[in-house]
């Protein structure tokens, strides 16, 4: 434990502890966009030789989806240390943001609905550009909500969210009538939403928000939220503006759902306000809950498992919420700082160890075999 | 001219009048200490200039320019610390990172420097670089919220209760270093419980009763004041 360990474990530099050996920044930055690559494309491979299906590929979609949701609920939760109920709503500022968006100029600019399949660069250039407007939608909803809810901490805060979400939801559902022209759809629902999710296109937003969240929380900005999460009068005092950050981190999770929010309303082609609902916030929180607040990995982690088992279960569909529920109940019993902690993969860091040949099975004796234990037993002590 | 100067400055939580028009001065160089029982409204008043709170009315100057109305990051700026009451660390980062953010208002380049200076004043922290502070021990915790503070190169800085839950030989070490901090050239304002140890190193100091001054004078006059003796010294 007398090692110096970085807040977010990146594999940050070390300490001079001799001579070791590590990666320079950009060294450790190509690595990871290499392999980010390496995995986009042999899934497209996959998809396009027919090993994984239709079916499997939109669950593979919806796992993305979630994985965003999740990480950009962790910002929230997880590093500012907030208990924000009213995700769902931003979901749905996002999706229905980016989808109104890309519905009305594809009818501007003349783009048909198979345009979107065959993917032509004004398409593309289209569908980024919904997805910046949906997640600036939901950003505007979190500054709006974000100033008066930070005030309050949180059971407080916990609610206001909700009730905001539940805002949201009805405002989609009802505005049509008050504007007079039809722009959500109502009730019925927002159709005729052209399919421009893809594997490729969710993935590489996975990799985008990781890679912006993961800089974010590295740099000062990222320093002053922890400090806020870890003692907000103590923050302050030592010259963090806390309203500012504590907005920030909140828009910032409000943006990236958003986002996540158009790539669904592109993969599932039809919304409908019911479904942003109160559950839909609670499914996104068990998901960091599960996985470990402040771990973007667990959240990854835990996003992928609970998207993916309740289909995999569907066989059994009458005992599958039983089995979502168990599960719950013995990680919180067993592993109440979910199942990571706070730990976070790094592949530099992994790397780093092999160059410098520092296994965990050749350290002596008291060495620290994991350095994260000590610190997840530090957190609950 | 008056380093910081507090004149008669009212605070309130809600209905309930926590300071009731309160003036002191500190002049460049001293150590000022507030002594009061438990709700006389020491904190309060350190809070009040650390601009975490709002006072009501009232006029809280640093070097003649007015403070009320700034954020508490900006008088961080301007050259006040606060370490706050309870040893507020940021119980999750290690030492050194705790030490950071205490320069978080300045450039790594400044931090660096002062981060020698405040190894020299707290060898502990230097051994203890790496531990996360929650595993600390109270006295150390209560050295890091103190050099944390003294990572802003404050040119007053202002301790609540330094004390307050440490062994006497702990109480005794941490107010060594107070002294040595101020012969080092940073000002100090004291707030505390422990009227004998405050008043043993202030130079000046003011006794707060219920949200009012009811007493000033030197440290070693107040030390045998009879009233004070009394009220807070146990004989």
């Amino acid at each position: 434990m007398t090692e110096k360990r970085p807040i977010i474990s990146t594999g940050g530099p070390q300490p001079a502890a001799g001579r070791r050996r590590s990666l320079s920044m950009p060294v450790r930055y190509a690595i990871n966009a290499v392999l980010v690559l390496v995995i986009l494309v042999l899934g497209e491979l996959m998809i396009d030789g027919g090993a994984i299906n239709r079916y499997q590929s939109t669950v593979l979609e919806q796992v993305g989806i979630y994985i965003i949701l999740a990480v950009s609920l962790n910002i929230a939760t997880g590093y500012l240390g907030q208990l924000p109920l009213g995700h769902a709503g931003f979901m749905s500022m996002g999706a229905y943001g980016c989808s109104i968006f890309i519905i009305r100029m594809s009818e501007v600019l003349g783009i048909g609905a198979r345009d979107f399949v065959t993917g032509s660069p004004m398409t593309v250039l289209l569908v980024l550009g919904g997805l910046v407007v949906g997640g600036l939608c939901a950003a505007v909803a979190g500054i709006i909500i974000g100033i008066p809810a930070l005030r309050l901490k949180g059971d407080y805060l916990a609610i206001i969210t909700l009730a905001f979400a539940e805002i949201i939801r009805v405002v989609m559902l009802n505005i049509d009538s008050v504007l007079g022209f039809e722009l959500t759809g109502g009730a019925a629902g927002l159709t005729g939403i052209p399919s421009y999710t893809s594997f490729l296109l969710v993935f590489g937003c996975v990799a985008v928000v990781c890679f912006l969240i993961h800089t974010m929380m590295k740099s000062r900005h990222g320093r002053a939220i922890l400090a806020i999460r870890d003692n907000e009068i103590a923050a302050e005092a030592t010259g963090v503006n806390t309203t500012y950050y504590k907005t920030l981190a909140f828009v910032a999770s409000a943006f990236f759902a958003g986002v996540a929010g158009g790539l669904y309303a592109g993969c599932v082609g039809v919304l409908q306000p019911a479904v942003f609902g109160f559950m839909k916030s609670i499914e996104i929180l068990v998901m960091v809950v599960l996985g470990g607040m402040g771990s973007m990995l667990g959240s990854a982690l835990s996003a992928t498992v609970l998207t993916i088992l309740p289909e995999a279960l569907r066989a059994f569909s009458e005992y599958r919420m039983i089995a979502y529920a168990i599960v719950l109940i013995l990680v919180m019993i067993f592993r109440p700082q979910g199942l990571l902690g706070s730990y976070d993969f790094s592949l530099s860091r992994i790397i780093e160890r092999v160059m410098n040949r520092d296994f965990p099975w050749s350290r002596k004796g008291a060495a620290p075999a994991g350095a994260d234990d000590g610190k997840e037993a530090s957190r609950d002590a | 001219m008056a380093l910081l100067s507090v004149k008669d400055l009212h605070v309130s939580y809600g209905a309930i009048k926590a300071v009731r028009g309160i003036s002191f001065e500190i002049n460049e160089g001293e150590i000022v200490t507030l002594i009061g029982a438990n709700g006389a409204g020491k904190s309060t008043t350190l809070n009040t200039v650390a601009g975490l709170i709002k006072p009501d009315s009232g006029s809280v100057d640093f070097e003649g320019e007015t403070l009320l109305g700034m954020r508490a990051h900006k008088i961080v700026e301007r050259g006040l610390a606060l370490c706050p009451e309870g040893r507020r660390v940021f119980t999750q980062m290690t030492v050194a990172e705790n030490l950071e953010m205490g320069g978080y208002t300045r450039t790594d380049a400044e931090n660096k420097e002062t981060l020698e200076k405040v190894y020299e004043h707290f060898p502990r922290l230097k051994e203890r670089r790496g531990q996360v502070a929650g595993t600390l021990s109270g006295g150390e915790q209560q050295m890091l919220a103190m050099g944390r503070a003294l990572m802003s190169k404050p040119r007053l800085l202002m301790l609540d209760e330094p004390s307050m839950g440490l062994a006497p030989i702990l109480v005794q070490e941490i107010f060594d270093i107070v002294k040595q901090l101020n012969e080092a050239g940073t000002t100090i304002l004291l707030v505390e419980q422990n009227a004998n140890m405050a008043l043993s190193v202030a130079d000046r100091a003011y006794v707060l009763e219920i949200g009012t001054i009811k007493k000033t004078g030197t440290g070693a006059e107040l030390l045998v004041d009879d009233d004070v003796r009394k009220a807070y010294l146990g004989g």
